[in-house]
């Protein structure tokens, strides 16, 4: 067998598994859809307004909700106790205040 | 045409006999470059589909929800000042919010209290999320007790659980009666925690939100379109620590792609002498070396994604988990729906592969310009 052959070999099984992962995701979204309007429901009914991603802190577990001040408890570029507070940047016009303090 | 592609096929298996001599060096640049396009494939599926679900499941949330603030905090809000906000014209509704939050020693792990508006729980009962669940062990029928405001024991029987597909949005969540809420913590009956405020025609959103600061100074009207940016903003490839993770994937692969465009080895060197001495021309040396650069990265490539492609669809992005859970005592347990963009994969694509085929071909068309003689004696 030629080196080559196996190399093409190996390629085109990698682009039909990069088709299958394509098909799994379009058929895994299709079915998600009663899962999402089940959550978009309990959204709408429970007013909910964040995604219940960090329960660590307050102003993690409610990111939208928070006080603009919370996070930012020291001065605006501090650095974050919790590992998911450093996921979220404050916003332009904070930085761009805080900016000297840097 | 078919002269052309057994050409390249000779070529492809003269490359191949030659990564195979230096099997060492090649199989670890293979992994690195490999391990590379798994990392930032991974944030990309990652943070497409998490923003994807955020942007379909909070495009229901309220249009307007009112805080009240004193000196810069969130405070109670006052019910009287609700008709306050129901009467200006373009509100189709505005309802006060009972929520907060609380710490269960028991377990250390914040939950979100609330009271639902519409489904009813009865007073004494309550409907917990799935991680509630699991994290105090307790199933429908079961009494769990809370410490209430003033140290008395308020035990509330579990009615209902909350669907595990829901978790993403309720895994923290209880959901009590008024009456307990307000025992539980000491809420008076004439406060609620926050305004939510429906608006029949968007367009009028920002005049509203306007108009309620004006009417309530200490107010602080929160936008839906905020929430949904909040979202965007936390998984943005701009932003916090996907940038940290962007950042060092990047430069590991400017690193050791600036390390193949540098320079030749010795031996790398004297091979292409070798090749022009016994009639190859230069063309021939810069074929061979494309396709060096393109085994390496196409494979890569292919692999790195299909890796990372079951490490967030399958795998529960196992690797992002320690940065994600954090302090969490309680995390949600979702699974995130597989989203695949054409655009994104083929940037990532263009960023990777295109940049270390090139720098593969560069120094090697430096070296197979020199006379022959030069290049072997060189070495």
């Amino acid at each position: 067998v030629r080196k080559s052959d196996v190399f093409l070999l190996a390629v085109s099984t990698c682009v039909l598994l990069l088709g299958v992962c394509v098909l799994h995701a379009a058929r895994a979204r299709a079915a998600s859809s009663m899962a999402l309007k089940e959550m978009t429901a309990m959204v709408r009914s429970l007013e909910l307004t964040d995604l219940c991603l960090f329960t660590e802190a307050r102003y993690t577990r409610h990111l939208s909700q928070a006080d603009l001040n919370t996070p930012f408890q020291d001065y605006p570029m501090s650095l974050e106790h919790y590992p998911s507070g450093s996921l979220v940047m404050p916003p332009e016009t904070i930085r761009r205040i805080g900016a000297h303090l840097d | 045409v078919r002269t052309s592609i057994e050409r390249q096929r000779y070529l492809i298996d003269f490359t191949l006999s030659s990564l195979l001599r230096r099997k060492t060096k090649n199989g670890g640049l293979l992994v690195i470059y490999t391990l590379i396009v798994f990392v930032l494939a991974s944030v990309m599926f990652f943070t497409d589909a998490i923003k994807r679900e955020a942007s379909i499941v909070l495009a229901e949330a309220p249009e307007i929800v009112v805080q009240r603030m004193v000196a810069g905090r969130h405070d109670l809000f006052p019910q009287r000042d609700i008709s306050k906000i129901s009467d200006i014209r373009g509100v189709s509704q505005a309802g006060g919010r009972l929520w907060g939050y609380y710490f269960d020693p028991a377990v250390r792990a914040n939950y979100t209290v609330m009271v639902p508006d519409e489904a009813v729980v009865a007073p004494g009962t309550a409907t917990i999320g799935a991680g509630v669940s699991r994290a105090r062990l307790v199933s429908v029928g079961d009494t769990v007790s809370f410490r209430s405001r003033d140290g008395s024991a308020l035990h509330l029987t579990i009615g209902e659980i909350l669907s595990s597909e829901s978790e993403l949005v309720s895994s923290d969540l209880i959901l009590v009666s008024e009456p307990d809420f307000r025992s539980l913590f000491g809420l008076p009956t004439d406060y609620v925690t926050d305004v939510t405020v429906r608006v029949a025609n968007p367009a009028e959103l920002v005049t509203i939100a306007t108009k309620i600061t004006q009417i309530l100074p200490d107010s602080r009207p929160i936008l839906r379109d905020e929430i949904l940016r909040t979202y965007d903003s936390v998984f943005s490839w701009r932003g916090g620590m996907m940038v940290v993770i962007l950042s060092a994937a990047v430069l590991a692969f400017v690193i050791f792609a600036w390390d193949k465009a540098s320079g030749l080895s010795a031996e790398e060197r004297r091979e292409i002498g070798i090749l022009k001495a016994v009639g190859w021309e230069t063309s021939d040396v810069i074929l061979m070396k494309f396709w060096e650069g393109a085994v390496v990265s196409v494979s890569a490539f292919q692999v790195g994604v299909i890796l990372a492609y079951l490490h967030v669809f399958f795998g529960s992005s196992a690797v992002f988990e320690p940065a994600l859970k954090g302090w969490s005592s309680l995390y949600p347990d979702f699974k995130l729906v597989p989203l695949i963009d054409p655009g994104q994969l083929s940037t990532l694509f263009f960023l990777t592969v295109v940049p270390y085929t090139v720098s593969t071909i560069v120094p090697s068309w430096r070296a197979a310009t020199i006379d022959p003689d030069a290049a072997m004696r060189q070495s």
